[in-house]
């Protein structure tokens, strides 16, 4: 049964919360302001009460599956369990009620810990310094060419319009590089998954500003030659960005600084488990090397004795890329993360996201084609192409896993894959779910051959049958109105 | 402590299954030279002891519920009504991604259109998307709409828009063949003829901010106005409380509103996570960047809801995206939503009078202090300017009302240097008449 619009349950003159009386005399905004400044009505906003409100975003809530109710195998997007502790530390009303305008002398329990955080950013990734302003992965990308075009304006290279980029990366890193005034150039993937090394020696000529590359990649391969690869561009005075966004795979493992990379961007809620709330808040902190620390966003914490303070002050800055300073919500969660794992934890973590794809891909490896098979890191690609045949699809496969409970995995993407499904199990999935899982995927490979409208069909024990996307875009309708509520209880 | 689940012995099984003998040999293609198997980072501790960890932290700040605050100035302090806080602690809506898979997301979904649609009706807008970063990148996202929509290089800010948004909008433009340039004020508003002299036909836009960074109302119907005669776009940057009461952007001809929407429902946080929102007309509905969610059919007919006009985003039209937004705040934006059904029409209503009363009187109050006046002759909202005697040091004077539990009113002067002796004053629904009355004490005493 589908759940009516808390709009549809409005009921004029029904009451949700009780104000505190005011205390002071009245005043009518009408004598405290001009005519054309007073709102005529008030917002039309649903009328209903508390409980109203609670069944209705309760009943919201079970419409959803959530890393708390089912597997989220999603890849690239690291849906590790999000511990609860994390959520405790978060609400503690000393950290969740400061404000960012404080006296400095207020605030210094926040201070330390993101100082403190930024320390344990840099030890895990052998980076020199971290900005934790960016508020997602993708503007801690922006942030990262920003100080990629500032590098280059420094050293007076008016020519360094170009930034390559391989033809598996995010789709974030080209819009990045765009909205930041560079141009794209694309890098295509070798026959063994990797960076074409030889390609890129052609390529790497005195307008590339810089290299984006994630690693490991979106294939879930390890860069092999990424020593050579930063030497390279090193050589032309271009710098290397990687995308940490798969950082998960590294801990303990490998960490970017020895790999020369000069500066990065950690997705904290993917790497640092904080809780992805149907899409956000993220948190997206910018690491580089010593060396570029003078372009990092202001304002930034610093340790004076043991007086904890903000400074606002570098000439060389790019500026500044959040309204205060990041998503501190969320770098507490990661904190608290860090602190809990320590260094044995963290590296039991990357170990073992690392076993469980390798699990994971070995027993799925008969009933699908895994096109770059061998050992990968926390995540791999398989390609739905041998049940193509039946008419079935990566997306009917991703769909039918929903029926079996499973979310689906990352689909179509990387682009260079045919009915790719990009497979990230993460550390915290037992053996016993992975194996459920592999056998759900087996099945439905079955399926597609024996009774392929099943397959084709799904879900069927969703709460809505697939839906018409192509209506959805030709047809916008991305607010509700009163006259559509008319339409659907007249209908 | 750790989270991984598998025990060493399952571990072992599972290797011998992948067909290798060690981990070792799992990660052979990490270079041994790269491979660093440690990290410099502290022993993990017990959940008791991450507790305590937190709460010592925490005991070293002083939370705006142990002092009274008057602080604003962007970031507000408001109530948040209990259900806000337990329906939006479950784990289906804490931890579930992104909707791509639309079926087993409708709860998000759903929640997300609901969200659209009521802050659509609280900016008097056409189309809302499903959230931005913070209110500071959602500017200069309208910014960068702007001048790609007009094709003109120069966008136009007032000065009295927030310093750390105008920063924000600066950055995002560093790189574009724009120009960012500043309206002066005059009196603690946009001065409306220097704005006419910058408006040429090469002007995609102008932001201005209601009410602005002094807490003064704007002209906005008339900057929209002269806006659009020369073909620009009109962009508001609103505090969404005050739309209980104020004129909602939609009403004076915005292209653009966005705003920085934490004091729906959220803490402040240090400032963070916020919650950007973006609205605007049908018109530029293909040229928003973020997320939208859209109201569909099923295959048998039944209402359902999906991600749509996912053709401007990066992981379909990669560097010619309208923007590389790739998350929203989602769970603010369920916050906020949840705020916004509990308080309905009346109860914002309700909640903006309360605000602009309580200020006011504390404005009156304050004002009656000889060395006090109020900085410019303007209408507020909750957020006033008040000009102290030239003998009195605005920062050691918060820095004694701060020995008494009170954090007093901010000072100007370090984002408007030629405001010496002004500080700007907050004052919400959570602050009471005693706190006004005893800091109004306080100051007597103090000079």
């Amino acid at each position: 049964m589908a759940e009516p619009l808390i709009f549809e349950q409005s009921v004029p003159g029904r009451r949700g919360y009780l104000l505190p009386p005011s205390g002071v005399p009245a005043l009518a905004a009408a004598d405290a302001w001009p005519d054309e400044a007073l709102r005529p009505i008030p917002p039309p906003l649903p009328e209903v009460a508390e409980f109203d409100v609670v069944r209705h975003y309760t009943r919201l809530s079970q419409l959803n599956f959530s890393v708390d109710t089912n597997c989220y195998p999603l890849g690239s997007c690291t849906m590790k369990y999000n511990p609860k502790l994390n959520e405790r530390i978060a609400a503690i009303p000393g950290l969740a009620y400061v404000h960012p305008l404080q006296p400095e002398a207020h605030v210094q329990g926040t201070l330390q810990l993101l100082y403190e955080l930024e320390q344990l950013l840099c030890a895990i990734t052998g980076m020199g310094a971290f900005t934790l302003q960016p508020a997602a992965g993708a503007q801690g990308e922006l942030t990262g060419l920003k100080i990629i075009a500032a590098y280059h304006r420094r050293k007076r290279h008016r020519d360094r319009t170009v930034i390559l980029i391989p033809d598996s990366a995010h789709g974030t890193n080209p819009a990045s590089a765009a909205l930041a005034g560079f141009t794209v150039e694309k890098l295509h993937t070798g026959p063994n998954g990797l960076l074409d090394v030889q390609e890129l020696q052609q390529k790497l000529t005195r307008h590339v500003a810089a290299l984006m590359l994630t690693n490991p990649n979106t294939l879930g391969l390890f860069e092999r030659d990424i020593a050579a690869i930063t030497a390279m561009l090193h050589e032309q005075d271009a710098l290397v960005y990687m995308d940490g966004a798969n950082m998960n795979a590294l801990l303990g493992v490998a960490r970017p600084g020895e790999m020369g990379v000069d500066l990065l961007q950690l997705n904290l809620h993917k790497t640092f488990s904080t809780p992805h709330g149907g899409g956000g808040p993220g948190a997206g902190p910018v690491g580089v090397r010593t060396s570029l620390e003078e372009f990092l966003p202001v304002p930034r914490v610093v340790k004076k004795g043991r007086h904890f303070a903000m400074t606002a002050r570098s000439r060389a800055t790019v500026g500044r890329v959040h309204g205060w300073f990041g998503n501190v919500g969320v770098l507490i969660r990661a904190y608290a993360y860090i602190r809990t794992l320590g260094r044995e934890g963290l590296i039991r973590a990357g170990e073992t996201a690392i076993i469980n794809a390798n699990y994971l891909k070995a027993k799925i490896n008969d009933a699908y084609a895994i096109p770059y098979d061998q050992p990968c890191m926390h995540e791999f690609i398989a390609s739905a192409t041998p049940l193509k045949a039946h008419g079935v699809t990566a997306g009917d496969v991703a769909k039918r896993l929903l029926d079996y409970g499973f979310y689906a995995p990352t689909v179509y993407f990387p682009l260079i894959v045919a009915e790719a499904l990009m497979i990230e199990p993460t550390e915290t999935e037992s053996k016993e779910t992975l194996d459920r899982f592999a056998e759900a995927l087996v099945r439905i490979a079955k399926e597609a051959a024996e009774t392929p409208d099943v397959v084709k069909r799904a879900p069927s024990r969703m709460p809505v049958e697939r839906l018409d996307e192509v209506k959805a875009a030709r047809e916008p309708n991305l607010r509700w109105t009163a006259e559509q509520h008319t339409a659907v209880s007249g209908g | 402590m750790w989270y991984s689940q598998n025990t060493d012995a399952q571990l072992q099984e599972m290797l011998r299954a992948i067909g290798v003998r060690s981990f070792a040999e799992l990660i052979r293609s990490v270079p041994e030279t790269l491979q660093r198997r440690t990290l410099d980072v502290p022993d993990g501790l017990a959940e008791a002891q991450v507790i305590e960890l937190g709460e010592q932290l925490a005991a070293r700040n002083r939370s705006v519920k142990d002092v009274i605050s008057f602080l604003g100035a962007g970031s507000y302090h408001h109530l948040i009504p209990t259900v806000v806080d337990a329906i939006a602690a479950r784990g289906e809506w804490l931890t579930p991604y992104t909707p791509y898979q639309a079926e087993a997301s409708q709860g998000t979904l759903q929640a997300i259109y609901e969200f659209q649609t009521m802050i659509c009706e609280l900016m008097q807008m056409e189309v809302s998307n499903a959230s931005m970063y913070d209110g500071a990148s959602a500017a200069a996202e309208a910014a960068v709409l702007s001048l790609r929509a007009t094709e003109r290089p120069r966008f136009l800010v007032s000065e009295a828009v927030h310093p750390h948004v105008r920063q924000t909008m600066s950055t995002y433009l560093s790189d574009a063949s724009a120009m960012l340039q500043v309206i002066p004020t005059v009196n603690g508003v946009t001065d409306v003829e220097a704005l006419d002299k910058a408006l040429k036909d090469d002007v995609a836009g102008v932001l201005l901010q209601q009410p602005n960074v002094f807490g003064c109302l704007e002209p906005m119907a008339q900057a929209a106005q002269r806006a659009h005669r020369v073909g620009g776009l009109f962009v508001a940057s609103v505090y969404p409380v005050s739309l209980g009461l104020l004129q909602p952007p939609g009403a004076y001809g915005a292209d653009i509103a966005v705003a920085e929407g934490r004091c729906l429902g959220s803490p402040i946080s240090f400032g963070g996570p916020g919650l950007g929102l973006f609205t605007t007309t049908q018109a530029l509905v293909r040229r928003i960047p973020g997320r939208l969610a859209g109201c569909t059919v099923d295959q048998s007919g039944r209402r359902g809801f999906t991600l749509t006009l996912q053709t401007r985003e990066q992981h379909i039209r990669r560097e010619k995206a309208t923007s590389n937004i790739c998350t929203n705040e989602g769970w603010l934006a369920l916050r906020a939503t949840i705020f916004l059904s509990v308080l309905g029409s009346h109860g914002m209503r309700e909640l903006a009078q309360l605000n602009l009363e309580k200020a006011h009187y504390a404005q009156r109050r304050l004002s009656e202090i000889p060395w006090i006046a109020p900085a410019f002759d303007q209408p507020f909202f909750n957020e006033f300017t008040l000009q102290y005697d030239e003998k009195v040091n605005v920062v050691r004077l918060n820095r004694r009302l701060a020995a008494k539990g009170v954090v007093g009113g901010l000072p100007l002067a370090q984002w408007y240097p030629h405001m010496p002796h002004a500080a700007l004053w907050c004052v919400t629904e959570t602050m009471t008449k005693d706190a006004i009355d005893r800091t109004v004490g306080a100051l007597k005493a103090l000079v």
